[in-house]
């Protein structure tokens, strides 16, 4: 598989996506800048963390409108595999690529901390090597990471599998206590009908090494990369 | 009126100085650029012949002070540039943009270097929290360190917050950054032949920050909140497009130096290129792009707008360096040439604004030999006799200790920074010192198996109390530090925060602290690589005058052989405790934060360190983590020796069973800050190989006891029961600390 990591002006995970990609599971990648607008090569883009744009107007809001943003529609729609991460996650919101918004935290902080993340769903292409119900220890960083997505929309969304993680105890109980943004209803990752526009706001590139603490990140990579079948749900 | 020398920040005598040196009246232009640069700010007037007494040098040193960082080799492939700078006088004008410039200031300079910066640290002084002020400048100076270090992707991974009622109308905000380069890659500040450019990139020039230096240079009166505009404003969004337009420019090879523009803004950088090159220079104010309409050549001149950098290169890079600023969606003009002579000259079109000999703007500023005098505090606050402290209920002091804001758990201010980003931090905040894993995957291509461990310290009551061996605390604390999480120490930037040296007592204290550090320094073989000095932190309130404690902020820098190979300050499993290291003295709680909290009092001495020891308990740290005999490692600091046993408990799922035989008294043992002692913990069938090891280095032992199952500790005290406690609910009581204020 190749994979691309989108780079904005302000984008800073896109060194520690590649990383992970490149060194850690030794994938073919390259960076795709801002203003590229051929990405055929690639079969799958990551729009990794940062403060695309400065985050200027909206986090997500000026990625949305620049050269790349197009072709990102495109890939999307053509079936292509993109994976949001924070930062990226709120630029596929703005591209409506992905239902609901990324709100301020209800704490107006800035919060970096490990997380623990409940599997909704194990039948996609980033999930498929874990089970339901498994618990990830994955890592946040963000200030505007509290999903928001209005009652009737989030119900359909749970109709069709759409919800991949919420934030939940250790032992996998999601309770506002584990809820560190104040998402609706503990929402940690999404996913879009089609199942191949994936957006998520912990930052799996971070928990992908044990020298950094922890290797749950490798677990969704791996589902990605592998081309094994999804199981039905 | 105010004299003409007066607006420029300038003395009579200093503008007597000029005028001979000039035979002539400089003009306004002029004399702005010699006042800002004659600051205390920009020319370290009243510190640099006592600074002349640092050691600067070991086989491993590449840069000393001097330049924007200093550089150390870790080995063949990587070297390391790091510093510590103050942004205190704008943090307390402005907080939030204060500390964010602080922070965008120390990672030009790390960059400069052409080093790509992999670590932020930030050390703050604040008054009492239950002023409410100081909880407005608490949160806007955290807010300001996270807004601009996450966004611009620079994880912050070491620290410390401390609240003293001296900081009250004069916060400190230090930040530190290190970068890491290929072994012989680094660049200076400098040109290497007359006719090179001076390529300005980065943001535009705006009016702001305008007289920053000299305001940088005075202390506080009533009129603080008309310094508001000599602020400037930082945009990390502008900072990340420059950090990685230089990265590439260094990665293409096409500077010969970069300087960047911080105080005295492009007057300053052009001269001390100039200067250090042994060349003239000339600059183009009017090809310097502007934000603002109607600027004149002083105020193009004297701008410190932010997020701007100088590349020196030969003209036939230019095509090429103005497609980097292009692409990164910078401003990039050629503002300036090296010329031969030794002239600065300025020119706005066709008119000459300025010409000064460099050696005048730079290297024959003034330097002062500024009185000294003991203070009269020094010897009232020695009578202090600890035996007659009354004696205290011991579950009472261990819950004042444990809420007190310097002793609180820090997790509500390090969580609001990004200590990940960047994919290298392998040992996060909160422990004796941060560790990193040193790769970068390209710009540069950087991977080693080796760590770099950071520790930030500067114990300003200590200081207060005895300033010459308050900073030899300072010093070896952060050694220990570094070598309790197995990393061998190397070198230290420090930033020397102090009141008014125009005081004969503020310059006592600095001179005794200055060399307390170096002594410390050269006996510990741990040179000073960089740094910064910031005087006039005082205020002058109607007839009051309050000076800072004085705070040398050190941070300190060592190497892991293995990344993965350190130590962790929390108990890991059941197993035996230790504490190691200089235990022939008695406790003495002077200067203790248990004192101050508890029985309200600073006063006493400083326990004072035994150089000798502390260079051999970090032998027997080193050793000790080779054999891989430690579960765990953490130094006796701020709070005591109770303080360390229960932050090692706090992030571990343990209790503890502890058993001190002692003559003193337990207060004492508990809660004096005794330097020279870390708390370790090993798995009993290796207990005695650890004790052979620990004498061998002519250094003591005591049993403290065991690390058990459960969430309960007890303590006893010559075969007494005194103390059983449930360590959640005093991990609850510590985590609360700090919590309300953020």
């Amino acid at each position: 598989m190749r994979f691309g990591v989108c780079v904005f002006p302000g984008s800073n995970c896109d060194y520690d996506t590649y990383y992970v990609l490149k060194e850690v599971l030794g994938q073919e990648v390259r960076f795709v800048y801002h203003t590229e607008t051929s990405i055929k090569d690639l079969d799958a883009l990551i729009l990794p963390g940062g403060f695309s744009f400065g985050d200027y107007l909206r986090p997500g809001a000026l990625a949305s409108k620049s050269p790349l943003a197009e072709e990102i529609v495109n890939f999307a729609e053509r079936g292509k595999l993109v994976l949001g991460i924070c930062n990226g996650f709120q630029i596929l919101t703005e591209l409506h690529l992905l239902p609901g918004a990324l709100l301020p935290n209800d704490s107006m902080r800035f919060i970096c901390k490990d997380v623990y993340l409940r599997v909704e769903n194990a039948s996609t292409r980033l999930t498929h090597r874990l089970e339901k119900g498994d618990v990830l220890k994955i890592p946040i960083a963000h200030h505007d990471g509290r999903y928001y997505v209005p009652e009737d929309e989030l119900k359909s969304m749970e109709e069709n599998g759409q919800i991949l993680f919420r934030y939940s105890s250790r032992e996998g109980e999601p309770s506002s206590d584990s809820n560190p943004n104040g998402s609706v209803s503990n929402i940690a990752g999404v996913m879009n009908r089609n199942g191949n526009v994936f957006g998520m706001m912990p930052h799996p590139e971070r928990a992908s090494e044990d020298i950094l603490g922890g290797h749950d990140g490798l677990l969704l990579w791996h589902s990605l990369i592998s081309e094994g079948r999804v199981r039905q749900s | 009126m105010e004299k003409v020398w007066e607006l420029h920040g300038l003395t009579e005598e200093e503008y007597r100085r000029i005028l001979s040196k000039l035979s002539r009246e400089p003009n306004g232009v002029e004399l702005g650029i010699l006042g800002a640069l004659w600051s205390e700010h920009c020319s370290y007037k009243s510190s640099r012949r006592h600074l002349r007494e640092f050691p600067t040098e070991a086989p491993w040193v590449i840069q000393g002070p001097g330049e924007n960082a200093g550089v150390v080799k870790i080995d063949e492939e990587v070297w390391v540039a790091f510093k510590v700078e103050s942004h205190n006088h704008p943090s307390f004008i402005e907080p939030f943009n204060g500390a964010a410039t602080g922070v965008g200031g120390i990672i030009r300079d790390v960059v400069s270097m052409g080093a790509r910066p992999v670590a932020l640290a930030d050390s703050l002084r604040f008054g009492e929290l239950t002023q409410e002020h100081t909880k407005r400048l608490l949160k806007g100076v955290v807010k300001g360190i996270s807004s601009y270090g996450n966004s611009i992707g620079i994880p912050t991974v070491a620290g410390e917050t401390l609240f003293e009622s001296s900081y009250e109308t004069n916060p400190l905000v230090n930040a530190f950054c290190l970068g890491i380069l290929p072994a012989g890659r680094m660049l200076r500040a400098r040109a290497t032949s007359q006719g090179q450019i001076l390529f300005l990139m980065g943001s535009s020039t705006g009016r702001d920050g305008i007289h920053g230096a000299v305001m940088a240079s005075g202390e506080f009166g009533e009129d603080t909140e008309h310094k508001r505009p000599n602020v400037q404003v930082g945009d990390p969004y502008f900072g990340k497009k420059l950090l990685e337009a230089v990265m590439e420019i260094v990665e293409e090879g096409l500077a010969v130096g970069i300087q960047d523009l911080g105080a005295a803004g492009l007057a300053g950088s052009a001269s001390e290129v100039a200067a250090k090159s042994e060349l003239g220079a000339e600059l183009y104010l009017d090809k310097v792009p502007l934000r603002e309409e109607g600027m004149n050549p002083y105020e193009i001149l004297l701008s410190e707008s932010q997020e701007r950098m100088l590349i020196i290169a030969e003209e036939d890079k230019l095509p090429r360096l103005e497609e980097i600023a292009k692409r990164h969606h910078l401003e990039g003009a050629v503002v300036g040439r090296t010329t031969e002579g030794g002239t600065l000259r300025v020119f706005f079109g066709e008119e000459k604004v300025a010409e000064l000999p460099v050696s005048l703007i730079v290297n024959e500023a003034p330097v002062y030999d500024r009185e000294t005098k003991e203070p009269s505090y020094f010897s009232q606050l020695r009578e202090f006799d600890q035996d007659s402290l009354p004696e205290v209920d011991l579950k009472e002091a261990l819950r004042k200790v444990l809420s007190s804001p310097n002793v609180a758990d820090k997790s509500p201010v390090f969580t609001q920074y990004d200590y990940q980003v960047g994919t290298n931090t392998v040992l996060k905040p909160g422990g004796d010192a941060a560790v990193l894993r040193i790769k970068w995957p390209s710009k540069p291509r950087i991977n080693s198996q080796k760590g770099l461990a950071i520790s930030s310290e500067g114990n300003g009551r200590f200081v207060f109390l005895n300033p010459y061996e308050g900073a030899k605390y300072v010093v070896a604390e952060v050694y220990r530090n570094l070598s309790c999480v197995g990393a061998k120490p190397l070198a230290m930037t420090d930033c020397l925060n102090f009141g008014n040296p125009e005081r004969p007592e503020i310059m006592w204290q600095f001179v005794q602290a200055v060399k307390g550090m170096a002594e410390a320094c050269s006996k510990l073989n741990f040179p000073v690589v960089s740094g910064n000095v910031s005087l006039y932190n005082e205020t002058v309130d109607r007839e009051e005058v309050r000076n800072v404690f004085p705070t040398p902020v050190v941070v300190g820098v060592g190497v892991l052989e293995n990344a993965e190979d350190y130590v962790g300050h929390a108990f890991a499993e059941p197993s035996e405790i230790y504490l190691i290291g200089d235990l022939s003295r008695s406790g003495r709680v002077d200067g203790s934060e248990y004192l101050k909290v508890v029985h309200g009092l600073v006063k006493g001495d400083v326990p004072y360190v035994d150089l000798e020891k502390e260079k051999a308990l970090s032998q027997t740290l080193l050793e000790l983590n080779a054999k891989d005999l430690l579960l765990s490692a953490h130094d006796v600091s701020v709070g005591g020796l109770m303080v360390a046993l229960l932050e090692s408990l706090f992030p571990s799922e343990l209790g503890a069973q502890l058993e001190i035989y002692t003559e003193e008294r337990l207060d004492f043992s508990l809660f004096a800050e005794m330097p020279t002692r870390v708390v370790v913990s090993v798995k009993p069938e290796l207990s005695d190989e650890l004790k052979d090891i620990v004498e061998k280095n002519s250094l003591g032992w005591t049993f403290l006891g065991r690390v058990v199952e459960g969430r309960e500790l007890s303590l006893s005290y010559n075969g007494e029961p005194v103390l059983k406690e449930n360590i959640d609910e005093l991990k609850g009581i510590w985590q609360k600390g700090l919590e309300g204020f953020l």
